[in-house]
């Protein structure tokens, strides 16, 4: 198959922002096909929080010095950042956390189980929800007695729709869907979704862990209620994660955690909170690594989220091809890259996931193997495991090529 | 430079594609099944043991890993006729010498989930007749 002359992206310059790529594993290039687990940093998010550590390093918000002003600069412009990255209207809509998870969980806790979510309320996921949009809305189900709903999976990885619509009803109160699937890469038409759950009066919570990283994001179009996602997915440093809520969801939501930052006033057996976005980052934050999730979001927009989209379909496309086509190898999700972010799940005839991975190790290639925290997915298509290939900015088609070359090297030993 | 044939070695592929003493064991002494939560690797091992406290029979049931189910197959192969004092004294190190490979921690899991579920059948045993 010959190959496009030119990617859309420069990924040599790419690749040499990059320190960590520029190391061999085992005497070996390093391909690095695992970014929906985490991304790789440039050097300029690396040097943004080195900046921070080594010239200005205070605690925000409230030191009347020099530092401190510096540093509260910084991280709240980082907020400003990550609110014109996804075309929020305020800064104030966006809530830093640790993670998508707890994210999600702030979510689940603050607007499901402490909020007005009624013994009975319907809560409609989907079976393809990381673990991480799962248990959350466990815990809601445990104590608070709402009912939880899933929307099942096609086999070719998309959505039941008309499941959906089936499913929807005046009881249901969140709608809770990925925008894109860790690993069928799917991704899901939220804006229809939430469309819908409005219909019924419900809110929709989005996670958009692997789908803010690779693809344009625009709130104001996708119109969800609340919508997560993770610094570390996305070229920052992990222990960052986001909240995006609407103004008056985030008003109807309850802080997880109390302490410093969160309060107005506290006297002895009581307190009012301060106001949103600050309500729910009680503790010192993870000042470093906002302000390096900021210089990732600079990255991104540097490239352009259109051109990463387009990067990364091409090279989806012809890992579709390339490795797809591979006789005993079965790969998994949309098979149409417009409905397919850039991971690749897939397995091999009589070489379990772990195997394969084992044996790509070696020739210097990090894929992922194992449920990918989707174990109700997994028993849906009835699989024990999958391995995953997932790409990013800094890949090329060659990656592609040695990826390949490793499922031949895998299918000898297991021939 | 390790190979791939370093972990995969002609017998740890043998004992993966052949499993010894795979299957049900009816009148299984003990039995019990756990699963590796990282990797989703299974393994269920019965226990046969005579009247002079030997085991006389094993068997072992799963699916994972090459490692894993490798692991299960040798591990019958060191139990048959060891008096059960032996056989649950039986330590990590024995199996991975058997094994005669080096692994990483991740993949040693998958190589002691056998004898982790051996352990637990006797001793699960134990506990419930005590």
């Amino acid at each position: 198959m010959a190959k496009p002359a030119k990617m859309l992206l420069n990924v040599p310059a790419i690749k040499a922002d990059f320190p960590i790529l520029q190391r061999k594993v085992r005497d070996r290039r390093l391909v690095y096909l695992d970014s929906a687990a985490t991304s790789q940093k440039p050097k300029q998010v690396i040097d943004a929080t080195t900046d921070f550590y080594s010239r200005y390093n205070a605690n925000v918000h409230r030191a009347i010095y020099e530092l401190g002003e510096e540093a509260t600069r910084e991280y709240e412009g980082a907020r400003e950042k990550v609110a014109a990255f996804i075309g929020a209207k305020s800064p104030n809509e966006i809530v830093f956390t640790k993670s998508t998870t707890e994210s999600l969980n702030l979510v689940a806790y603050g607007y499901g189980l402490k909020g007005k979510l009624q013994k009975g309320d319907e809560i409609l996921g989907t079976v393809m929800e990381h673990h991480s949009n799962h248990v959350p809305w466990h815990f809601v189900k445990d104590h608070k007695g709402a009912v939880l709903k899933y929307v099942d999976v096609n086999d070719d990885g998309t959505l039941k729709m008309e499941q959906y619509d089936e499913l929807l009803t005046k009881r249901t109160k969140i709608v809770t869907v990925a925008l894109c699937s860790n690993v069928l890469g799917t991704i899901n038409p939220v804006k229809e979704i939430a469309k819908r759950a409005h219909e019924v009066g419900a809110v929709c919570v989005v996670d958009a862990a692997q789908a803010a990283p690779h693809m344009p994001i625009d709130v104001q179009d996708l119109d969800a209620d609340f919508l997560a996602f993770s610094g570390h997915k996305m070229l920052g440093p992990t222990g960052i994660g986001i909240l995006h809520g609407k103004p008056e969801a985030l008003e109807a939501t309850e802080p997880l955690l109390g302490g410093g930052e969160m309060i107005r006033e506290v006297h002895l057996g009581r307190a009012s909170w301060n106001d949103v976005p600050y309500r729910f980052e009680g503790g010192t934050p993870n000042i470093a690594g906002a302000i390096g999730l900021g210089a990732a979001v600079d990255y991104l927009t540097n490239l352009g989220m259109e051109s990463v989209r387009a990067h990364e379909m091409e090279i989806t496309q012809y890992a579709l091809d390339k490795i797809g086509r591979i006789n005993g190898v079965t790969t998994y999700g949309p098979k149409d890259v417009k409905k397919k972010a850039g991971v690749l799940a897939f397995t091999i005839d009589n070489a379990h996931p772990h195997d394969v991975a084992s044996i790509l190790d070696v020739e210097g290639i990090c894929i992922r193997s194992g449920h990918h925290c989707a174990q109700p997915l997994m028993e849906r298509y009835d699989l024990p495991a999958t391995a995953r290939a997932s790409f990013y900015v800094y890949n090329d088609l060659e990656d592609v090529d040695v990826l390949a070359a490793g499922i031949k090297k895998v299918q000898e030993v297991f021939a | 430079m390790p190979a791939a044939s370093d972990l995969y070695q002609e017998q740890i592929l043998d004992h993966y594609k052949h499993p010894k003493n795979k299957g049900p064991l009816p009148g299984a002494t003990f039995s019990a099944r756990d699963t590796n939560p990282l990797c989703g690797d299974e393994v269920a091992f019965h226990l046969k043991v005579d009247r002079s406290q030997r085991v006389s029979d094993v068997r072992f049931e799963g699916r994972g890993c090459a490692i894993s189910q490798a692991s299960a197959s040798m591990l019958t192969t060191m139990l048959k006729g060891l008096p059960l004092s032996e056989a649950e004294a039986l330590g990590d190190d024995a199996l991975v010498k058997k094994l005669g490979i080096s692994l990483s921690a991740v993949r040693l899991n998958c190589a002691l989930l056998p004898l982790h579920v051996m352990r637990l059948a006797v001793r699960e045993k134990k506990a419930a007749s005590t």
